[in-house]
């Protein structure tokens, strides 16, 4: 070397403990790595190989589907199915020609334009291009194999029963939540919970190794209802038809089963399809018969005789003097749409009269009526679990004036939702117990709770019989080779603080066959503009939704003398 | 000892490769029960799919109007209809 040539005598000063001192820290040097891999490789073993795992092991997500809504037969009324979005990275897309783009937006059903528009900001990260298309529809579009361009599983929910079942089912957002009916009631037990697993995957990007599974999968459970799809359909086609004959503002109906409390149909009119939200209004989706309250009417009279029957204040052929239509209370006026002289107490509810309703009606305390309203579940929520339950408008009976307590007792001052009047009618069809109303598939029936006597109920029921005949209110309401009963309402619209007498809510609620009761069907409508009695309005949608129930669930006939019956041949094989 | 030493070797490395072949056969296996999941849950989804298309095309709408309009159909009427009471056998 050069410098020891120079300098040899440079090697002669080198003294001994600098080579020592190398030595030393080499070996000191060695001895942390040692020291520090014996560390790694046998004291915390756990930290290298998290990160090795970490080269191969992948967590991937397992998408769970929302679970079914079905009719009490099984019928599927709601049903999530995977469905493709596609996204993209618009950074990524910057490089891919317009004719390219214009193959994308064909193959997505969409505009180009409209690609352009998405990835123009090239801050973000993601964009969806479109949501929720068929597979095959997203295998085309990832056929382009556009760079930048991927697709992601999701679940849509669709309705097969459209707008017959619109408002009870409700529908979801595009994110899988419940916004509205069951879809909201039941969100907790329908949507389900992605599982999460930890895999290793090999360098084709397979799966060849499940290392654990953190959380399995966890699909939706199925919600049973308790509706009858063709009950459904029956009320929702008899309704619809209803509105537009009587060019109704809108309308409702509900069945109900006469022993179980179930919740067998219940529409209401104007309706939407849950498939297609596009120009949905409020009106379209508000569930009236359960979320509106309206004045009942005259429905509510039966009531107020039951009481009375209940307390000895009167007895079925009482006679009661309604004449001359009028009874005038404090400085107020009631009267009766006609005018009837001297009716017995069955006639009352037969005729319809709101001077002999008033008058039973305040022969008892508010005491007594407002505990029967109450215990009627006017003015508290029915609980059935559907979201937005309205609770009615019941005022504290402490409070009631004369002229209150009289108006009440044919269904004006006091606001109900039609379900709440349905379910109050089951103390007709349960010897005088009031049943719980159930909007869920109910295996073993429900016990009720007595408000009125079984004795009361069969005079009433009797009363009631007699208003769909010839010479009651509603002879429309009568169903051939069935006996029905029923009451029908006809009360007028609140509005500006009184009451508007060219707009009427006509409603009838009744049920069927009386020897045995099946079904309770209420039907109320809202404005309607041809005819306003109950009678003439309620009464025949009544007839039709109940007369084919009735034969469609093959109930025999209690009163065969209004058909042609022919009884089977002596020795004949039955 | 030398010889020992070496069938030993011999043996580990035998069973070495033992492991990496059943290693093998095992993601072979897996992949194969994989493809099958995927094929499983493939099926299932085309089941809902059909499931709904059936109850599409089996919405009572859809009965009711073909039916009426396409087939003539109707309701009997009350009084055309009759009823056969049961009566218990003499």
């Amino acid at each position: 070397m050069k410098f020891e040539k120079r300098t040899p005598e440079l090697r002669l000063k080198l003294e001994g403990w600098r080579s020592r001192l190398v030595l030393i820290a080499a070996i000191g040097g060695f001895t942390v790595l040692l020291g520090r891999a014996f560390y790694l490789q046998a004291l915390d073993t756990s930290f290298l190989q998290a990160k090795g795992e970490a080269r191969y092991t992948r967590v991937i997500e397992l998408p769970a589907s929302r679970g079914p809504v079905k009719d009490r037969n099984g019928q599927l009324l709601a049903v999530s199915t995977a469905v493709e979005s596609i996204w993209a990275i618009p950074d990524e897309l910057d490089d891919v020609d317009a004719a390219q783009l214009d193959r994308l937006a064909h193959a997505l059903g969409i505009d180009a334009r409209e690609i352009h528009q998405k990835i123009a900001n090239k801050d973000r990260q993601f964009v969806f291009l479109k949501r929720q298309i068929s597979p095959e529809q997203a295998a085309k579009v990832m056929a382009l194999r556009v760079p930048g361009v991927f697709q992601q599983r999701e679940f849509r929910r669709y309705y097969p029963a459209g707008e017959v079942m619109a408002h009870v089912v409700g529908f979801t957002s595009v994110e899988d939540n419940g916004q509205e009916g069951i879809e909201l009631a039941a969100q907790k037990r329908l949507s389900g919970t992605a599982g999460v697993r930890k895999v290793i995957k090999d360098r084709k990007g397979r799966i060849v190794e499940d290392v654990e599974a953190l959380r399995p999968p966890r699909d939706g459970d199925a919600v049973t209802l308790a509706i009858d799809q063709r009950l459904q359909f029956l009320a929702h086609r008899e309704l619809k038809a209803a509105v537009d004959r009587f060019q109704a503002k809108g309308g409702s109906l509900v069945i109900v089963d006469a022993k179980s409390g179930e919740v067998l149909a219940l529409v209401n009119q104007p309706d939407y399809n849950p498939n297609n939200r596009a120009n949905v209004t409020g009106r379209q989706t508000r569930n009236r018969s359960v979320t509106d309250v309206y004045e009942p009417g005259s429905t509510l009279k039966p009531f107020t005789i039951s009481a009375a029957l209940d307390d000895h204040i009167v007895r079925p052929d009482t006679l009661i003097d309604t004449a001359p239509g009028k009874l005038t209370i404090g400085r107020a006026t009631i009267s009766d749409a006609h005018p009837h002289g001297t009716l017995s107490v069955a006639q009352v509810i037969a005729k319809s009269s709101n001077v002999g309703t008033a008058k039973i009606q305040l022969q008892m305390t508010p005491q007594r009526m407002g505990t029967v309203y109450e215990s009627l579940g006017f003015g508290t929520a029915p609980q059935t679990g559907f979201p937005g339950e309205a609770k009615g408008l019941l005022r504290p009976w402490t409070r009631w004036r004369p002229i209150e307590m009289a108006t009440m007792s044919y269904g004006h001052g006091i606001a109900v939702s039609l379900l709440q009047v349905a379910r109050a009618y089951t103390v007709f069809t349960n010897e005088g117990m009031l049943l719980p109303l159930s909007l869920m598939r109910q295996d073993s029936h429900p016990i009720g709770k007595r408000i009125y006597s079984a004795a009361t109920v069969e005079q009433v029921n009797r009363m009631m019989e007699m208003a769909v005949m010839p010479d009651g209110t509603a002879p429309q309401a009568r169903v051939p080779g069935y006996r029905v009963a029923g009451k029908t309402g006809t009360a007028y619209k609140p509005e500006n603080g009184g009451y508007n007498e060219h707009k009427y809510v006509s409603s009838f609620v009744g049920f069927g066959p009386v020897s045995d009761p099946r079904f309770i069907i209420a039907v109320m409508l809202d404005e309607p503009s041809t005819k306003h009695f109950g009678g003439d309005v309620g009464a025949p949608v009544f007839s039709s939704v109940m007369g084919a129930a009735l034969r469609m669930m093959s109930v025999p006939p209690d009163a065969p003398g209004t058909l042609n019956v022919q009884a089977p041949r002596t020795g004949a094989e039955g | 000892m030398i010889r020992l030493n070496f069938l030993l070797l011999a043996l580990v490395i035998a069973c070495a490769l033992g492991v990496i072949t059943s290693q093998h056969q095992a993601r072979k296996r897996f992949i194969e029960i994989e493809s099958e999941q995927a094929a499983a849950r493939k099926i299932a989804e085309e089941f809902t799919q059909l499931q709904l298309e059936q109850s599409t095309w089996a919405t009572h709408q859809r009965v009711a109007t073909i039916a009426a309009n396409q087939l003539g159909m109707r309701l009997p009427d009350p009084s055309t209809t009759t009823i056969l009471t049961l009566e218990a056998r003499p």
